[in-house]
């Protein structure tokens, strides 16, 4: 699945806003094949990161190569390889569904009955056919972020950028595009996405870069971070004083999270430690979960409302 | 693939290629898809003025200006005004539309064509509509037989050049504009006072000297509604007691040099509006 071949490596990357610091001295690496989710909080710098990397903003310290080229030299070689979906609605109003990719293909100079193919190829894999002569505003949202997506696709990219692809979606669109994603990850597209949803994340992601105040705080496989921040196992229970005193005693190794008038506890030993303690509060209402990439987000960037 | 030139750092001047032409067949496109609904009152405007201005107050004007009769000195006017207006409202309100609310210049950069280029297929674009809405008031203006020299096939190529000034002019407003309203400003404080002031429905030798020459530096539109009347009549209106050949050398170098001023201008503008 994963080459060793480097596709995107950015070295001391970084943006600046005047004085407000966006993204600030990160390095990180991408290699073919992969797909690498950009998490954090709002604000956090991954729109900007993924920006950069299509040369849509321009770098102010530091260095970006993607697919061996210059970002800050070479926009137009990068442009030609790279498929983005960006995170706002910005297909064309004044065309209709079909006639979107038409334009957006000659943008990059694909002949017209070529472009039309292609459309109608990425129409029929988004289940769009049908909607190919509606105008845009008669789309719903998760039609309109699919379309964004095969737009996205119309120059056959290796690499794709994916800048929230699910949010505002139903759980039947989500997983509609979740089914793209894999698709396309099988035939070989590079995939960087950000992303809200932590279950997205882990869903689709074979590494993930947590990203804080423009700085990233923690990278590697999902699996791995949950192993190595929350642990196996969550218990969940309703705070007093006198059982977290009671639950710390019999399990002294496990991490204690207090808030909201909720205890949770992670702990590393695999199944059992929590069966014992519900036997031991018997009556006491407590769920067990197995640990989940949120529990390691929370962990990381804390609870606190970022906007 | 072939790999294209490295691009120099950021300068003045625009980086441009034939992908100007991606953006200008957007517009066009779009233009196509309505074409009924922008055809329609393009026709509809130089009749209305022709018949109210021409027909109804010329009656009242019993004497000729410089030898032509009242209806026929406003032709050339029209054409002018209607070349002004498609390239300006097409490059302040329908570009801002597309930039700020459609976020079509983002889309577009997404892609191998870049930011000057976008600006510059849409001044080419503004132009274009100039042309075509100019062409169209010269048709009505040549039916109403008002059009009395054979010079009057050049207005096509001259509107486009006036209409790539108008266009440039008003993207350097787009450039500035921090909301739609703010084209207020330029509309009633510098277009409709131009609208009237160039030479357009009265001449301008009637007027002070100082006001003369403050419309000839200041308002593009006397150059265009100048050279528009000296290829429709045959022959140039006087102004600041300049020869007529004198006049209409100083007014061609006038807004070539204005339209490329102001067309480097705009993008340069747009760059550091849009560029973070």
């Amino acid at each position: 699945m994963n080459s060793s071949e480097i596709v995107i490596a950015a070295q001391n990357l970084t943006k600046k806003f005047n004085d407000f610091v966006a993204v600030d001295h990160i390095d990180f690496e991408v290699y073919r094949g992969e797909c690498v989710g950009f998490l954090g909080p709002n604000g956090a710098g991954k729109t900007t990161t993924v920006r950069m990397i299509y040369c849509f903003l321009p770098l102010t310290e530091g260095s970006l190569s993607v697919a061996g080229m210059d970002a800050s030299t070479q926009s137009r070689d990068i442009k030609k390889i790279v498929g983005v979906a960006p995170q706002e609605d910005n297909l064309d109003p004044d065309f209709n569904v079909i006639k979107n990719l038409q334009v957006y293909a000659r943008y990059f100079d694909m002949p017209k009955t070529e472009a039309t193919r292609r459309a109608m190829d990425l129409l029929r894999f988004f289940q769009l056919e049908e909607k190919q002569t509606k105008s845009i505003e008669q789309l719903s949202t998760g039609m309109k972020r699919r379309l964004i997506m095969a737009r996205a696709l119309i120059n056959e990219p290796q690499i794709l950028l994916l800048d929230e692809p699910t949010t505002g979606l139903d759980p039947q669109g989500r997983h509609i595009v979740w089914d793209e994603i894999r698709t396309l990850k099988k035939k070989g597209v590079t995939i960087i996405l950000t992303t809200h949803y932590m279950e997205e994340a882990a869903a689709l992601c074979d590494r993930v870069i947590v990203i804080d105040n423009g700085k990233i705080i923690e990278t590697g496989s999902p699996q791995n971070l949950v192993k190595k921040h929350a642990g196996e196992e969550v218990l969940e229970m309703t705070f007093d004083e006198t059982t977290l005193k009671m639950l710390k005693e019999e399990l002294p190794d496990a991490h204690f999270e207090v808030y909201n008038n909720q205890i949770r506890i992670f702990t590393n030993q695999t199944h059992g430690s929590f069966e014992r303690i519900a036997r031991k509060f018997p009556g006491m209402p407590m769920s067990i979960r197995v640990a989940n990439l949120e529990d390691v987000f929370l962990k990381l960037t804390g609870r606190k409302l970022r906007e | 693939m072939t790999t294209e030139n490295r691009e120099p750092a950021s300068s003045f001047f625009p980086k441009l290629t034939y992908r100007v032409w991606r953006v200008w067949q957007r517009d066009f496109d779009v233009f196509t898809k309505t074409i009924f609904v922008n055809f329609l009152p393009a026709l509809l405007e130089p009749i209305l003025y022709l018949a109210a201005f021409g027909v109804g107050l010329g009656s009242l004007i019993t004497g000729t200006i410089e030898g032509t009769s009242y209806i026929q000195f406003i032709g050339p006017g029209l054409i002018s005004i209607a070349v002004m207006y498609g390239a300006f409202f097409e490059c302040t309100y329908a570009s801002f539309v597309r930039m700020y609310f459609q976020k079509t210049f983002d889309a577009i950069i997404a892609t191998p064509i870049n930011l000057d280029e976008v600006i510059a297929g849409e001044l080419l674009w503004g132009a274009t509509r100039a042309t075509i809405n100019g062409t169209i008031v010269l048709a009505i203006v040549a039916a109403f037989g008002l059009v009395s020299s054979p010079l009057a096939l050049l207005i096509p190529a001259l509107a486009f050049l006036g209409g790539l000034l108008f266009a440039s002019i008003g993207m350097c407003f787009t450039a500035l504009a921090s909301n739609i309203d703010f084209f207020n400003f330029p509309s009633f404080l510098y277009i409709t006072p131009m609208f009237l002031l160039s030479g357009t429905f009265f001449q301008l030798t009637i007027m002070p000297e100082a006001i003369q020459t403050t419309a000839f530096i200041l308002l593009p539109l006397t150059h265009l509604v100048g050279l528009t009347r000296a290829l429709t009549l045959g022959k140039m209106d006087p102004l600041i007691g300049l020869s007529p050949e004198v006049l209409t050398a100083l007014s061609i170098v006038w807004m070539l040099a204005a339209a490329l001023t102001f067309f480097f201008l705009s993008i340069f503008l747009m760059r550091r509006k849009l560029v973070k």
